[in-house]
């Protein structure tokens, strides 16, 4: 039972840190704390759906459209909204103020298009793998290995290519960047697509493992994917994924009756919140390294 | 008749409006006066409005006991949110604070040996037995009706909340004004500087915490007995950005702009789910619930581009950075 609990938590603590990488990269260099991008998860979610469903592609390519049309909606927001806010020099409250009405205008769009059904992909849930006394779902073992490569994909990126540099050093100090010559639209627009796909693939992965999703389930996940970006440190993406599994293993563990008789299941989500307090009133620097992007 | 015309439908959008007063008001004044970024403010609402209901339903206490206390145990939930959290920084803070409101929500669904659960506070006496909390408040009510000879009991409701709410307004826009006042908006403005003019400034912030905290205590009181029956589907973090939107529309750091904001949500809010003419009637009752969710987006948003200041709010008081 520890066992399974344990996978179960590297399976939930997966999808947090994919989300949690696309939330700490936006944090990091934009200083915006999104609270709309659980709502980028549920239309991501919800496009690889229509794509999977309606329109029977595969799995992998409907998951790749909704990444990619995930990244088109997160550019398109920064032109219409943070732009003219970044233009007016708004500070940290109004972005947060503006994520958070935009929160609400994202939910319920996709609330008035796609309904308040849940919906479910099409994939068997009865492949399963045994690896000793533990047994994961096929959409398990799925989300544990896409949330690995994605991370390691977006470390590499960061700390390798050009483009990479080029958004730590914003996120390093963004006047000093600027003046330096970089173009710093380009890495800003970067910054969208990068976080835009991490949340598409954020959002498939939750909808995977938790079999069925709603426009309303983003934003229950925000929370907890908050806890992780705190958890690992802002702008980290390794911490990200050591913070998202860190949460994910608490989470379910806290239910294991070898400990203390373990808590009611429906009380999982307090759990992560109660990590998030207590991390962030012992080590509010987060605990993976310092504040940086890499 | 038209809606529009019906003074029970105008009763009830300005009843919503005077809870909400109360409720903004307290967020006015720890964010708007105080710059504290309270996103949990929907949690002493909670407390409040439970507290009541269990001393009520559950223990038999007389109303006008478990009432106040319930408003002091609002209060004492700020002091003890903001004891270990508001040396956090803004961003943290405003985490922090949704995070407890959702755990109140959560333990509120979940306990339902305490709270009656998910089904709400009829449960509250176990299955089986209807409860029920505000039967001597209707009586109450019924008195104030009789007395001042009005014709219905939402025009007694009217009367009580808005008395309360113009009470607590003037008591705000006195204790600003105040050199206590004066020192919260000192620490809004630069707290290191009122911190080496020898002002606690921690102590400042949890005093105004709990005071807002309190004011939630009461909209809570109102909000119980306004509707009969509650549950801990009420209190979702979007209540609190509903007073956001209050306090933003209606302008940063000013008094009288809560009731503004407020008595415009309450068009949005209560209005449009009985506007029975052309745009509305277009739509159904649950996509009509999507829409105004969607205004009141929209309307944060576009105050927070547009008009930082609000409708009523000075620049140079305050402006949203």
């Amino acid at each position: 039972m520890f066992w399974q609990l344990v996978a179960n938590g590297l399976v939930t603590g997966s999808v947090l840190a994919v989300g949690a990488a696309g939330v700490s990269v936006v944090y990091a260099i934009l200083r915006l704390v999104n609270f709309a991008y659980g709502d980028f998860m549920a239309f991501g979610a919800l496009i690889a759906y229509w794509f999977q469903g309606p329109l029977h592609l595969s799995m992998v390519v409907a998951t790749l459209l909704a990444m990619l049309a995930t990244a088109v909606l997160s550019v398109a927001l920064d032109v219409a909204l943070w732009r003219p806010l970044r233009a007016r020099r708004a500070g940290f409250m109004s972005l947060f103020l503006a994520s958070i009405g935009l929160a609400l205008v994202l939910r319920q769009a996709l609330l008035l298009v796609a309904g308040p059904a849940p919906r479910f992909y099409s994939v068997n849930p009865y492949r399963v793998f045994v690896i000793g006394s533990v047994r994961l779902a096929e959409a398990q073992v799925i989300a544990i290995a896409a949330a690995a490569v994605a991370i390691v994909l977006v470390g590499l990126f960061l700390s390798r290519t050009t483009a990479g540099r080029v958004m730590r050093a914003m996120a390093d100090d963004r006047s000093l960047a600027a003046v330096s010559g970089i173009a710093v639209s380009r890495a800003i627009r970067l910054t969208w697509i990068v976080s835009g796909l991490l949340a598409g693939l954020a959002g498939v992965l939750a909808g995977l493992v938790e079999y069925s999703f709603d426009p309303n389930f983003g934003f229950q996940l925000l929370l907890p994917i908050f806890a992780a970006v705190v958890l690992g440190g802002i702008g980290s993406v390794y911490g990200a994924l050591l913070g998202g599994l860190v949460l994910g293993v608490a989470m379910e563990l806290s239910t294991w009756s070898g400990f203390a008789g373990g808590v009611n299941p429906t009380y999982k989500p307090v759990v992560a919140f109660v990590v998030l307090t207590l991390a962030l009133l012992i080590r509010p620097q987060g605990f993976f390294g310092r504040a940086r992007l890499a | 008749m038209s809606t529009l015309a019906s003074g029970g439908f105008w009763a009830f959008v300005f009843v919503v409006a005077g809870i909400y007063t109360i409720f903004a008001l307290g967020l006015q004044l720890q964010f708007g006066f105080a710059g504290l970024l309270n996103f949990g403010q929907v949690a002493f609402m909670a407390i409040g409005a439970y507290t009541m209901a269990i001393l009520v339903a559950k223990e038999g206490w007389s109303m006008w006991l478990a009432a106040p206390l319930s408003v002091g145990a609002a209060a004492l939930g700020g002091l003890l949110l903001g004891l270990p959290t508001l040396r956090l920084r803004a961003d943290y803070f405003a985490i922090v604070t949704i995070a407890f409101s959702e755990i109140l929500r959560y333990v509120a669904t979940n306990d339902d040996a305490l709270t009656g659960g998910a089904q709400g506070t009829i449960n509250l006496r176990g299955t089986g037995v209807a409860a029920q909390y505000d039967a001597q408040w209707q009586r109450f009510q019924a008195h104030v009706q009789s007395f001042l000879g009005l014709h219905s009991r939402d025009a007694a409701m009217l009367v009580l909340v808005w008395g309360v709410a113009v009470v607590l307004l003037s008591l705000t826009w006195i204790a600003i004004r105040t050199p206590w006042g004066r020192t919260l908006r000192a620490i809004r403005e630069d707290e290191d500087v009122a911190a080496s003019l020898g002002k606690n400034v921690f102590a400042y912030k949890l005093q105004v915490l709990a005071v807002g905290a309190a004011f939630a205590g009461i909209a809570g009181l109102f909000y119980a007995w306004e509707f009969s029956f509650f549950s801990p589907d009420d209190f979702e973090p979007l209540v609190t950005f509903f007073a956001w939107m209050i306090v933003l529309l209606g302008g940063l750091g000013r008094v009288w702009s809560v009731p503004v904001g407020a008595i415009l949500f309450g068009v949005i809010f209560a209005g449009t789910r009985f506007f029975n003419f052309v745009p509305f009637s277009y739509f159904g009752s649950a996509d009509r619930a999507y829409l105004r969710l969607m205004v009141i987006g929209l309307i944060i948003i576009l105050t927070v581009v547009l008009r930082p200041q609000g409708i009523l709010g000075k620049r140079q008081e305050m402006v949203l950075e």
